[in-house]
């Protein structure tokens, strides 16, 4: 199990690569990687904010609780801060597991709870000025599935 | 009692500042907000919709209604939107 939080960008790859190193008993590595998306061409800037160490805290609690519901050999998250231009990385996920249904599934809950109970705020600067990113109702509802 | 309490996002911003530490006899976080938004309008304006406003006690999520005895941080912010 990690938590990072970072300014810096990360190589997916490199992550995904460290994760499974020296290990024989992963059979499904499941990644989920998101990224600043720019809808209307407009987008300059994505700031994300978060509140140090709540966040370090509440995603460990996120990860433990996976590990509790799942199978799993390992997982781990990395979450970005500060300004991110349109196409960059913000933030990955990754949950091994011996089988890829424990794999997929975890990865699932982690962005899931990720989304609406660690504390980070999107704010977009556009040609016509700067905005908070409103949390979607779709989000806290994903949460009840689990 | 005095106690610090941090802003995030849009109720950083409409408060004006991070972090402050508030003298206070209020009992509850909801008998807080209360005070701070009968104290200047820049609270009554971040507060004056607490369906967007979420609190954590001591860096751990809670409602309006927890106690505050014995807290150290008490935190404000929007609903989250991280990922």
């Amino acid at each position: 199990m990690a938590v990072r939080v970072q300014r810096d960008d990360f190589d997916l790859g490199s992550e995904l690569r460290a994760l499974r190193e020296g290990r024989t008993d992963i059979g499904a590595l499941v990644s989920f990687s998101g990224l600043v998306r720019d809808d209307t061409g407009d987008l300059q800037e994505l700031e994300l904010e978060h509140y140090p160490g709540m966040t370090e805290a509440a995603l460990a609690e996120i990860e433990a609780e996976a590990h509790k519901r799942w199978d799993l050999n390992a997982t781990l998250i990395v979450h970005r801060y500060g300004p991110l231009k349109p196409g960059e990385q913000i933030m990955m996920v990754a949950a091994a597991s011996p089988h890829r249904k424990a794999a997929f599934e975890a990865a699932d809950f982690l962005m899931d709870f990720l989304k609406s109970r660690a504390p980070f705020w999107k704010k977009e600067t556009g040609v016509k000025g700067a905005e908070w990113v409103d949390a979607k109702d779709t989000d806290e509802a994903a949460l009840k599935r689990w | 009692m005095k106690l610090d309490v941090v802003y995030f996002a849009w109720v950083r911003e409409r408060i004006g500042l991070p972090r402050e530490t508030v003298e206070t006899t209020a009992s509850t976080v909801g008998e807080l907000v209360a005070e701070l938004r009968a104290r200047e309008d820049r609270y009554d304006l971040a507060f004056s919709d607490l369906t967007v406003v979420r609190v954590a006690v001591d860096q751990v999520l809670a409602d309006f209604d927890a106690p505050l005895k014995d807290v150290r941080e008490l935190a404000f912010f929007p609903p989250m939107t991280g990922g």
